[in-house]
């Protein structure tokens, strides 16, 4: 009986000890993803992921500090395209729960002042001074920093409308 | 002539006995007409008509736009009260931009019978481009239910050689007869529309695909046929799937489409019945699509019918003419049990691609809870693409699309044999369908991410631009200032 | 409207469910059961109530840990088939307390262990037979001579609940080896197969299943005919039991032609021990065989190779609950490589290339010039 514990037991040991040894000298150095990272970012350096840009939000996803999912513009595809980049599971139920959303010019408030011009990072506001300025849906990434700017509030965020095109198919909700 | 077997697929019970007996009857004028600009696949139609405007029975309503779309025809004659939204005969309930024409019970037509630009001439006269043009400006679709625009199909065989046409009368939805009866009743007109198709896509032959169960419609279209060589009616066995075009082009030459081509690519082009008989009024009467025929049928149904019926009518008009609901229906579809849409309501207009009403009763549904998979692999057994919906399911549940894809989500045709089989009734079409709209919505991220990139991109490299600008302009206007500061001090020494 | 109330089709459904199915199995089974009773008396009888009862009711306890919904799932008749086929499976005199331990066995461990209905990797009913013959060889070794019910010495109700619940009082009177112990024993002395078939063992109706062994591997005949029902109604498919004993019997063919001594021949493999309720009833388990049919040939295959391998060089007299677990074991492996072609693919899944030269015309054409 004490045998058959004292072996097992060394055995373990042993084993752990290799184990231990393995992990120190073995060690693969990690890749440089940041840059890989990079690349699949929008590149807008909108900063709603509370990074200065996106070359700082990869190093912090590649340093552990950003989860995948830490991208709006990017959503679920981004999240899923990063969690398989860097072999991470991913929880998309905080993806699912934030709506993506758009911004649109109330035409009746806007003063036609061009400030929102400056701080939108794909150059999806048009319009020229004293006009009124309009969101190219399609070019709008949903950063809100022209709903920041904006000085009389006529710029808002809506939730992007469902229409026959867009409209998918809800997932079974079963227990099976 | 020899038929194929595809593999897999199922016999569901047919439930055609009810309408198949009735003849097509007309549907008497609704007093309202909702016609939506988009009853087929692709761009939706633009409006060429004004609120308060008063047409003509097969004027033009909206211009198709875009390459693949098709224009919309008014149903009957009277005035345009509204161009808005009205509910679309879709599950989600969503609306969709919608003529409203209320009718002035005289279905009056144009100076020339129908549209100006369509009169009826002698088709193998004309010019393949100039019949596909006009039936293309009729505003004909896929009426089997796919409603992908004729005249761009039969524009994909201008650019590859079809050597076979296949006309596609399986119809092997359940309950559904409206195809059954077009063949009976009309089956001369169906043959002329053929031998239309034929000449513009220059096929060598036509083959009128017919499952076993529609023996009246066989004998109808084989005597109509007769005097044409290149005709040939092919009688397939009734087995669902049938009507899936990919299927049906299997069973009856032997080809498989590849996988990510179209059927022309192998030179047979599909073409449904209904789509053929539209085709030979277009041409031979220009009249463009302004009807269809449709089966109202189902248990909860008083007493099923094949109506030849305008499109924008309301769903609840069809059920009305047809006495009405005999007991509160479980689930109304727009199409057949295994492939047709519940609608949110019978609120909802006819459109071109409406083949069947039917209002089905709790028995006929056979709905029951779902049960874990006990991996028994009938699903696999009946899917008539060889895949293997018992690993994709789960894997879709589980968000996992990258191996469902690999397990071939993208090529489910959606027919719905693997949850008509499954024993534990577990939605698999439902997880295919919910992993495809996943997929879109991945694609179009994607798309919108790569966008966002490339104008961000364009926008650094505007502020540059302008940077560098103004720097050079600052450079420029600071050298001619140092040369200005230079003359001046220079220009006492000059002077002395 | 909200998304949770749309449905998707298809809006009908095949008219099938999962207890007619059961019923189907139950039926297939019954004149092979009623036959045992008939050889074994009363002690069959509760031994087989005891299996049943012991599966249901711990498969009730489990769902209602797992807080599942206790009548679907019992309705789907998983249990009652499992506690059947387990109680088939044993010697037909068994004490009560192998039937529970079986009945459980099967349940928790071969079952819900691996998180209920359609996950487990393993066949319950086998997993328990092979769990409680390692544990208790003795137990189960204990081949009854059959006595049939009405003969003289066979036990009345009253003797046969003693039996059941106290023991047998004179083992060695009523038990002896059965067929496939027999010859294993004697050709493990050196003797050859002629020397073996003597005596009781020469008896003809062996093959009607007057034999020692347990309830379903006298009634041979029976369970075949239990089977061809099943195909009949459609409730199995006929690629895990064809090929299952078609290996069999090619391979006890082979050996029998290479040595008629040492090797027995096909008959006396496919009627003895449990290979036909094995290839009918238990190898054909859905949830743990594979799904696709060229997978469930290659199953029956394996399953018949290693039961014929296990009998003829192994430890062991029968190797079919063996050989059943190990293919088991290998189905997800099945599942994985053996997947049909995919419509329009090639087999490794790359499109395939349209070949002009076949399509209808392109024949035609070249014919008339």
């Amino acid at each position: 009986m004490i045998t058959a514990i004292a072996s097992l037991a060394t055995l373990g040991l042993v084993l752990g000890l290799l184990l231990g040894l393995a992990a120190r000298y073995l060690k693969v150095e990690t890749d440089p993803v940041v840059a890989e990272i990079e690349a699949l970012l929008p590149g807008s350096q909108c900063g709603q992921c509370g990074q200065a840009g996106c070359g700082q939000a990869a190093a912090a996803l590649a340093a552990g500090e950003l989860p995948v999912t830490f991208c709006p513009p990017g959503g679920r595809s981004l999240a899923e395209t990063l969690a398989s980049l860097l072999g991470l599971e991913v929880d998309l139920s905080g993806v699912e729960d934030t709506q993506p959303m758009l911004a649109r010019v109330k035409e009746a408030t806007c003063i036609g002042c061009t400030r929102c011009f400056k701080v939108c990072p794909t150059d999806a506001i048009i319009g020229a001074p004293k006009q009124i300025h309009a969101v190219l849906q399609d070019a709008c990434t949903g950063c809100g920093n022209c709903v920041e700017i904006c000085p009389t509030e006529c710029l808002q965020m809506f939730p992007i409308e469902v229409t026959l095109g867009t409209w998918r198919w809800p997932k079974p909700r079963l227990a099976a | 002539m020899k038929v194929f077997r595809f593999r897999g697929g199922v016999h569901p019970e047919s439930h055609k006995t009810p309408s198949a007996t009735k003849a097509i009857e007309d549907l008497p004028l609704p007093e309202r007409l909702y016609v939506p600009l988009q009853q087929h696949i692709g761009a939706p139609a633009k409006p060429e008509v004004a609120i308060g405007q008063r047409v003509y029975k097969g004027q033009l309503l909206a211009h198709s736009q875009g390459m693949i779309s098709a224009p919309v025809h008014a149903p009957s004659s009277g005035t345009i009260v509204d161009i808005g939204e009205f509910t679309a005969p879709h599950p989600s309930g969503l609306w969709v931009r919608t003529i409203t024409l209320e009718t002035d019970g005289k279905n009056r037509c144009g100076k020339n019978r129908w549209h100006e630009s369509a009169k009826p001439t002698d088709p193998f006269k004309m010019a393949q481009q100039e019949v596909a043009a006009r039936i293309g400006a009729a505003g004909i679709v896929g009426m089997g239910g796919a409603t992908f625009p004729a005249a761009v199909k039969l524009a994909l065989g201008k650019e590859r050689r079809i050597h076979t046409l296949i006309i596609n009368g399986g119809e092997c939805e359940p309950y559904l007869t409206c195809d059954d009866r077009l063949m009976r009743e009309r089956a001369h007109q169906a043959v002329d529309g053929i031998r239309i198709m034929l000449h513009v896509l220059q096929a060598d032959q036509a083959l009128i695909a017919i499952e076993d169960n529609k023996p009246a419609a066989i004998a109808s279209m084989r005597a109509a046929r007769r005097r044409h060589a290149n005709l040939h009616v092919v009688v397939v066995p009734s087995r669902y799937p049938m009507g899936s075009e990919k299927q049906m082009i299997q069973s009856v030459t032997g080809i498989e489409v590849p996988a990510g081509q179209r059927s022309a690519d192998i030179g047979v082009i599909v073409h449904n019945v209904g789509t053929v008989y539209a085709v030979h009024r277009a041409i031979r009467l220009g009249r463009p699509l302004l009807s269809r025929v449709v089966t109202v049928g189902g248990g909860a149904v008083r007493e099923p019918k094949n109506l030849e019926v305008p499109l924008g009518t309301l769903v609840e008009d069809l059920l009305e003419f047809c006495g009405g609901y005999s007991e509160p229906p479980a689930r109304l579809l727009m199409g057949g049990p295994m492939m047709g849409q519940v609608l949110p309501h019978s609120r909802v207009p006819i459109v071109k691609g409406s083949n069947g009403v039917i209002a089905l009763s709790t028995a006929e549904i056979r709905s029951r809870p779902a049960m874990p998979c006990i991996r028994c692999g009938r699903c696999v057994a009946a899917c008539p693409c060889g895949l293997m919906p018992v690993e994709m399911a789960p894997r879709i549940r589980n968000g996992d699309l990258d191996s469902a894809m690999e397990y071939g989500l993208g090529d489910c045709i959606s027919c719905g044999s693997c949850s008509y089989v499954c024993p534990s009734n577990i939605p698999l079409v439902q997880y295919f369908n919910y992993g495809k709209g996943m997929l879109a919505d991945r694609r179009e991220a994607q798309r919108k991410t790569e966008a966002t990139r490339r104008l961000a991109q364009e926008r650094r490299n505007r502020l540059e631009r302008e940077a560098r600008a103004r720097a050079k302009a600052a450079a420029q206007r600071k050298a001619e200032k140092a040369t200005d500061e230079a003359r001046e001090k220079n220009s006492p020494e000059v002077s002395v | 409207m909200s998304n949770a109330a749309i449905i998707g089709g298809p809006h009908t459904h095949e008219r099938a469910s999962v207890g007619h199915t059961m019923g189907m199995v139950v039926l297939a089974l019954a004149p092979a059961v009623a036959f045992g009773i008939h050889l074994y008396g009363w002690p069959a009888l509760n031994l087989l109530v005891i299996t049943v009862l012991s599966a249901v009711i711990s498969e009730t306890a489990c769902l209602g840990l797992a807080g599942k919904p206790l009548r679907p799932y019992l309705l789907d008749g998983s249990a009652v088939i499992a506690g059947l086929l387990l109680g088939l499976t044993l010697p037909p005199w068994s004490p009560w307390w192998i039937g529970v331990v079986g009945g459980v066995f099967a349940m928790v461990v071969g079952k819900h262990v691996f998180g209920g209905l359609g996950q487990n990797v393993f066949n319950p009913a086998m997993l328990a037979r092979t769990a409680l013959l390692i544990s208790f060889p003795l137990e189960m070794t204990t081949w009854i001579t059959p006595l049939p019910l009405g003969s003289p010495g066979a036990p009345d109700f009253l003797e046969g609940l003693r039996i059941t619940f106290v023991g047998i009082a004179d083992i060695d009177a009523v038990s002896g080896a059965s067929l496939l112990g027999h010859v294993k024993t004697a050709f493990t002395q050196g003797k050859t197969l002629s020397d073996v078939m003597t005596g009781e063992y020469a008896d003809p109706s062996l093959a009607l299943g007057f034999v020692r062994g347990s309830l379903g591997e006298t009634s041979a005949l029976l369970l075949l005919l239990g089977g061809l029902f099943l195909l009949a109604r459609r409730v199995i498919n006929w690629h895990i039991p064809v090929s299952m004993l078609g290996t069999v019997a090619v391979l006890a063919a082979l050996f029998h032609f290479i040595d008629p001594e040492h090797y027995p021949g096909v008959e006396f493999h496919l009627l003895s021990g449990g290979m036909m309720l094995g290839a009918f009833f238990i190898a054909t388990d859905m949830v743990t065989s594979p799904s696709t049919r060229a997978g469930q040939i290659l199953f029956g295959a394996g399953c018949g190779a290693l039961a014929y391998i296990i009998r003829t060089w192994g430890g062991y007299p029968e190797g079919v609950a063996f050989a059943v677990l190990l293919m088991n074991a290998a189905t997800p492996l099945i599942d994985h490589h053996m997947r049909p072609r995919v419509y329009g693919r090639r087999r490794d899944g790359t499109p395939l290339q349209p070949a002009p030269n076949k399509w209808p015309s392109a024949n035609r054409k070249e014919r008339e010039p």
